[in-house]
């Protein structure tokens, strides 16, 4: 297992934490962060479209209306969250320094590399493929909705409306047609480059190549290569993300502090036992010795 | 052991004024969740994907666990550390935390989607170490069924040599009472283990679910946001304990018109303060630690829930308890026992709801009527439960030679623990 050297720093810092818990397990993911396949979001030269949002709706089965109906621009008015029958929307922000600036965005699962909803999820339902998606299986699911709760930038989505079958919804990063080769619906449809399917550690130099050749024109940090661990899913802003709708997050990832605190007293099973036979002791050698001085209180 | 006392069934007519309203709310609830059923949670619930938790989670989860814990410390107190003079509460407190425990099973089938996949979570192939809630539900499973192998012997006292059903079931008598005397002779010897066991599982889940949104920091609010919330919550689920039992003494003692034990109840009291000034004093400490205090007073609706739940819920009841002359009246007993229920419930339903901040929240979350009269539904169900077990089975202890009239059997009673 090669370990890049944020992940290490990572673990080291992990490791003292678990110290606190007692437990010698450290937070390890097997680190195939860098050969996953990701998606670059380019919001600077996204035009708005919305020829994504049909492509995935196609793919999905979610909506059969024509891609003529796409072209509504009035939908920017309000700000749109992925729903349980929509895994992907475009929204729009605005320059905070030149209001006429406007740029779209396209949001959906972020297909995070350490997903703090596969690590919530009671029963496995959730997992990150080895390609990079991170995949549901509703078959296992039983409707908790911790993942919901889980995740960082709100995108699991629920069918509260169904009372027998609901599920959670969201984006699969098509992974039955990058498992085939091929690149996701949105980003087969998307006409110009503000969409770019391939191994992550290729859209981020990619990204940086961006920045290099149009200076002034980026924000130039690739949301989603540290924040929360990185995410597979990534994007290219005009301004600081903290003016858009992309949430202002820290590169660590969420799941170790749980998972330090879980494998700490819960796996190792070291704890409890040592706890219970602590009890035993207690009760074993207390015994009835002290009812004459209870009684005299 | 000498026990001036011995457990009895209450003799009283079951449905009295209070129990019949009590039995009214507990059958709209009963429409609500079968509405919840049939319409779903979208239709029943303000439940969306910005709050996908409320008030079942918050109440009839969290607080439930939290206000069970009077079946863990009081083993604990009296089973564990032998402090025999409080023998009496240990079968009411058990009782509590068994009716409560179901329904918290109840409650968590109620808010789930596809309920009909909670077995899942016992497929080995399905386990998921790193999920809290997988450990939470798995303890709350095992310590539920501690807890009715613990009710056992109760039910042994109670029954053996006397099973007599009635003719279309008589054949059943045999085998159960075979049953229960196999159980009379091994349950002795192991239910100590058995006590132990649940006294670890609690502590286990009772903090877990202090984990529980230590995954999503960035959507929990700063006052409820540290990762010793874990212990917190287990100090507090042990600091509710003995109000819990003290609170439920109280009110049995008046519904059976029995004298209160006052005499134990204070002196369980008198562990209260240290117990709840621990958990504020590190609740302190870590405000103090992670520079917090400026959000105490940023007078936001969390904020405020914090100063209740704080003031309210510990200070007042410390004070209280700590005053002998309060502690010794039943009025003080009874006030200081709420208020440490209610707020520790009041945590809960902080940390599971007012400090849940969604990453695009258009609209706060507040709970249907429909929500509200499930929980308080549920709450109605478990009171007439708790009734008509104190009824059927020796649970709540009286004095020797005041025992309510009963069948021939009054002299048998050994205590099995
Ligand atoms: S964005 Fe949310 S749902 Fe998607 S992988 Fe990350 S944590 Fe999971
Ligand atoms: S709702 Fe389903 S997928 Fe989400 S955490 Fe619960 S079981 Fe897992
Ligand atoms: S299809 Fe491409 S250009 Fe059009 S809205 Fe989607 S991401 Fe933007």
């Amino acid at each position: 297992m090669s370990l890049d050297r944020r992940k290490f720093l990572g673990i080291t810092a992990l490791s003292s934490a678990t110290l606190l818990t007692g437990s010698t397990h450290a937070h390890e993911i097997e680190s195939k962060t860098d050969e996953v396949y990701g998606v670059l979001v380019d919001t600077v030269v996204c035009i708005g479209c919305r020829k994504c949002e049909w492509a995935c709706n196609q793919e999905h089965g979610l909506s059969d209306k024509d891609l003529k109906s796409y072209e509504d621009k009035s939908v920017f008015k309000e700000h749109r969250r992925p729903n349980a029958s929509a895994y992907t929307v475009v929204n729009e922000y605005r320059d905070p320094a030149d209001s006429s600036k406007a740029y779209s965005m396209k949001v959906q699962c972020m297909h995070c590399n350490e997903p703090a909803c596969v690590s919530a999820c009671i029963v496995g339902a959730l997992e990150k493929n080895e390609l990079g998606s991170v995949d549901y299986d509703a078959w296992k699911c039983i409707g908790c909705r911790y993942c919901i709760i889980a995740c960082p930038f709100q995108v699991p989505a629920y069918e509260y409306e169904n009372p027998l079958t609901p599920q959670i919804r969201k984006c699969t990063f098509c992974h039955e047609r990058v498992a085939k080769g091929e690149s996701p619906a949105c980003v087969s449809i998307c006409p110009n480059e503000a969409l770019t399917f391939g191994p992550r550690s290729k859209l981020i130099d990619l990204a940086h190549s961006r920045f290099k050749a149009n200076p002034g024109r980026y924000h130039e940090h690739v949301y989603g290569e540290n924040e929360v661990g990185g995410t597979s899913w990534m994007y290219l802003t005009a301004v600081d993300t903290k003016h858009t709708e992309l949430p202002v997050l820290s590169a660590a990832p969420l799941p170790p502090l749980t998972e330090i605190i879980q494998h700490g007293i819960f796996k190792s099973f070291v704890p409890p036992l040592a706890l219970y036979a602590l009890l035993g002791l207690i009760m074993h050698t207390i015994g009835d010795k002290n009812e004459e001085q209870e009684v005299k209180e | 052991m000498s026990h001036h006392e011995i457990a009895v069934p209450m003799k009283a007519k079951f449905f009295s004024t209070g129990t019949k309203i009590v039995f009214a709310i507990m059958l709209a609830g009963m429409a609500a969740v079968a509405y919840r059923f049939i319409a779903g949670l979208g239709a029943a619930t303000n439940l969306d994907d910005q709050y996908p938790w409320g008030i079942w989670i918050a109440i009839d989860v969290a607080s439930g666990v939290a206000l069970a814990a009077g079946g863990f410390t009081t083993a604990l107190l009296v089973e564990i550390f032998h402090k025999d003079k409080y023998h009496a509460i240990i079968r009411p407190a058990l009782l509590t935390a068994m009716l409560g425990y179901t329904f918290v099973a109840i409650g968590v089938t109620v808010d789930l989607g596809r309920y009909y996949n909670i077995w899942h979570v016992m497929l080995p192939d399905m386990w998921q170490g790193n999920s809290v809630l997988f450990e939470v539900g798995m303890c709350v499973m095992i310590y539920l069924t501690v807890l009715y192998i613990e009710f056992i012997p109760v039910v042994v006292e109670r029954f053996k040599g006397k099973v007599n059903l009635p003719s279309p079931l008589s054949f059943l008598n045999g085998i159960i009472e075979w049953f229960l005397s196999i159980a009379d002779r091994t349950l002795g010897r192991f239910v100590s283990l058995f006590v132990i066991a649940g006294v670890v599982l609690s502590c286990m889940h009772q903090s877990s679910l202090g984990t529980l949104m230590l995954i999503a920091p960035f959507k929990t609010h700063v006052l409820w946001n540290t990762p010793i919330s874990p212990l917190l919550f287990l100090l507090s689920a042990i600091a509710v304990g003995f109000p819990m039992v003290i609170f439920e003494s109280i009110l049995a003692s008046r519904s059976f018109k029995l004298k209160p034990e006052l005499g134990i109840l204070s002196s369980l009291a008198r562990y209260t303060p240290a117990l709840l000034g621990v958990y504020l004093g590190i609740k302190i400490g870590d405000i103090t630690i992670r520079e917090a205090w400026p959000a105490v007073l940023e007078s936001s609706p969390q904020s405020w829930s914090w100063i209740v739940e704080m003031v309210f819920g510990v200070i007042i009841p410390i004070i209280i308890l700590a005053t002998p002359r309060f502690r010794k009246s039943i009025g003080g007993l009874f006030t200081a026992a709420t208020m440490v229920i209610l707020g520790v419930a009041l945590n809960r339903i902080n940390y599971f709801v007012i400090a849940y901040k969604p990453v695009y929240a258009d609209y706060p979350y507040f709970p249907t009527f429909i929500e509200i009269l499930v929980t308080v539904g549920f709450i109605s169900a478990l009171v007439l439960l708790y009734r008509a077990c104190v009824m059927i089975f020796p649970v709540i202890s009286v004095p020797v030679g005041q025992e309510p009239k009963k069948e021939e059997d009054g002299s048998r009673i050994t205590s099995p623990f």
